[in-house]
Formats: structure tokens, C-alpha cells, sequence
């Protein structure tokens, strides 16, 4: 039997200038630090655009989700730039499509909906992160 | 005819892993929401890869600041990569050296101490928002 993954990396956009790009950092937070630690993983975005070497190991060696707070794709994209297949892309705006009680406001600082949806989505994508995780390599 | 420029981008590294990477954001947004808000424009650095030619366009035509939040410098690397050589580097730790201050330890839910952090990180680009402007 092959080895399983130990670990997910979740990748987002961060857009400086929507709180879209907002919602996605801030759910990759509550993955990584609340709802699957140890598992889920980051790496800075930026690092990738670089093309660290260190950066591109995790993200040739892991699965990848990538969460982008707009349809250009950023994260998504900057990945499939070093010729990897994003494993599961999301566009985060598809939460607030699924609760439209929680708008998300803000970009510095998400209002309280916008962080309610943030702990929402990342409970919704641990079952996304548990079986790319249980993926042989 | 003399042609002066009035706008400057500021290309923030937002580092996801760092929370240098949260102080950048941060301070990149007081700056361009109320230190400097008629003089700034930001540009979404992962745009520059994603084929975002409006972005790229600008940071070719418009001289350009980068705030770094680690010494890997992402952001100063890939604008000069894609784009063009900042007008300006920033280092967010340089910064917080020279003003005593401490680099935050998390990644978000910023209180008061990690505020006086982002406000003087903010003066800073804010200040070189003038010399570069002054410049031209």
C-alpha cells in the first residue's frame, strides 16, 4: 500500500484590494489553526511567484486547494504556473452564494458575518482536506 | 511638456505563513484608505502572475513601492521581475528596528500592540509615498 500524504497545503489569493481576497486568507486561518491543524498547511503565495525553492517542494510534493476571492484565479493560476494541477480550486464568493445571511464586509478587518462565514466555509472544506489527505502519493 | 505623476502603486507581499505578512496588508491598506489615499493605488501582487496586464501595465508606466514583510522580499522580487524595478524596497522588520517595535507573533486578530506596529509600518510607506512623488 502506498504512502499516504500528510499534508494539505491551502493556498489564498489574499487580494489586497477585495474583501473577497479577505474571506479566502481568513479561511485558510481557521483551517490551518482551528479546524485542521497539523493537517492543512500554508505557504506564503508570494513565495511561489518567485519560485522558492522550498515553496514549490510543498506544493509539487502535497495536494493543493487553492481558495481565490475572484474569477481571475490568482491562486490558482500563480500554482498552475510551476506545472501544477491545482487538486481543488474554490472561489470563495460560492459561501456566501450557499449563506447569503453572512455578507462579508471590510477588507483590513471582516465584519462579524464575514468572519462567521469564514469558520462556516473552512468546517465545509475539512472533508475536502481530509481526502486529499487520505490520497495515496 | 512636463507630464507629473501623482499616483504611486504599493505592492504589498501579504505573506500568508509570516505574521510580517499580516503587518504588510495591514499597513498597506491605512495607507491607501487614509494616510494617502488620493496618491496611492494598490496592485494585487499574485495579479502580476495571473496575466493581469492592467496591473503589470501600471507598475511599468508608474513608479511603484514594495513592502516586504520577510528578507526573501516576494514582493520587490516579483515586481521587478514581471513589472519593473520598485521605486522603492521596504523591509518591514528594518522598519519596526529602527522605530523599537516588536514584529508581531500571529498570523491575524490584531489587538493594540500589533495597531502601533501597522501604524508606524503605514507612516513609513506613506513617507516614501512623498519622496517618491517629490521626485518626479
Amino acid at each position: 500500500m502506498g504512502k499516504k500524504h500528510k499534508k494539505v497545503l491551502v493556498l489564498p489569493c489574499s487580494g489586497i484590494g477585495k474583501t473577497y481576497g479577505t474571506l479566502a486568507r481568513e479561511i485558510a486561518y481557521e483551517m490551518v489553526e482551528q479546524v485542521r491543524p497539523g493537517t492543512a498547511t500554508l505557504t506564503c503565495l508570494p513565495l511561489l511567484i518567485i519560485n522558492d525553492l522550498n515553496a514549490r517542494h510543498l506544493i509539487t510534493e502535497n495536494p493543493v486547494m487553492t481558495l481565490d476571492g475572484c474569477p481571475r484565479d490568482c491562486a490558482k493560476k500563480t500554482v498552475e504556473a510551476l506545472g501544477k494541477k491545482v487538486d481543488r480550486p474554490f472561489q470563495v464568493i460560492k459561501f456566501y452564494t450557499a449563506h447569503k445571511e453572512l455578507k462579508p464586509e471590510g477588507i483590513t478587518q471582516l465584519n462579524d458575518a464575514g468572519r462567521k462565514l469564514a469558520k462556516v466555509a473552512a468546517e465545509e472544506l475539512a472533508a475536502t482536506v481530509d481526502e486529499l489527505a487520505g490520497q495515496e502519493k | 511638456m512636463e507630464i507629473r505623476i501623482t499616483k504611486v502603486g504599493i505592492v504589498s507581499c501579504s505573506g500568508e505563513e509570516l505574521p510580517g505578512g499580516t503587518l504588510c496588508r495591514q499597513a498597506c491598506r491605512k495607507v491607501l484608505e487614509k494616510l494617502k489615499p488620493h496618491e496611492t493605488v494598490t496592485i494585487c501582487l499574485p495579479l502580476f502572475i495571473a496575466g493581469g496586464e492592467e496591473e503589470r501595465t501600471f507598475a511599468s508606466n508608474y513608479p511603484t513601492i514594495t513592502v516586504d514583510g520577510c528578507e526573501k522580499l516576494c514582493a520587490a522580487k516579483a515586481t521587478e521581475m514581471l513589472s519593473g524595478k520598485p521605486s522603492k524596497s521596504l523591509l518591514i522588520p528594518e522598519i519596526l528596528k529602527k522605530r523599537g517595535l516588536a514584529l508581531p507573533t500571529k498570523l491575524r486578530d490584531f489587538g493594540p500592540e500589533e495597531e502601533d506596529a501597522a501604524q508606524a509600518v503605514a507612516e513609513e510607506i506613506a513617507k516614501a509615498v512623498d519622496e517618491v512623488l517629490g521626485e518626479d
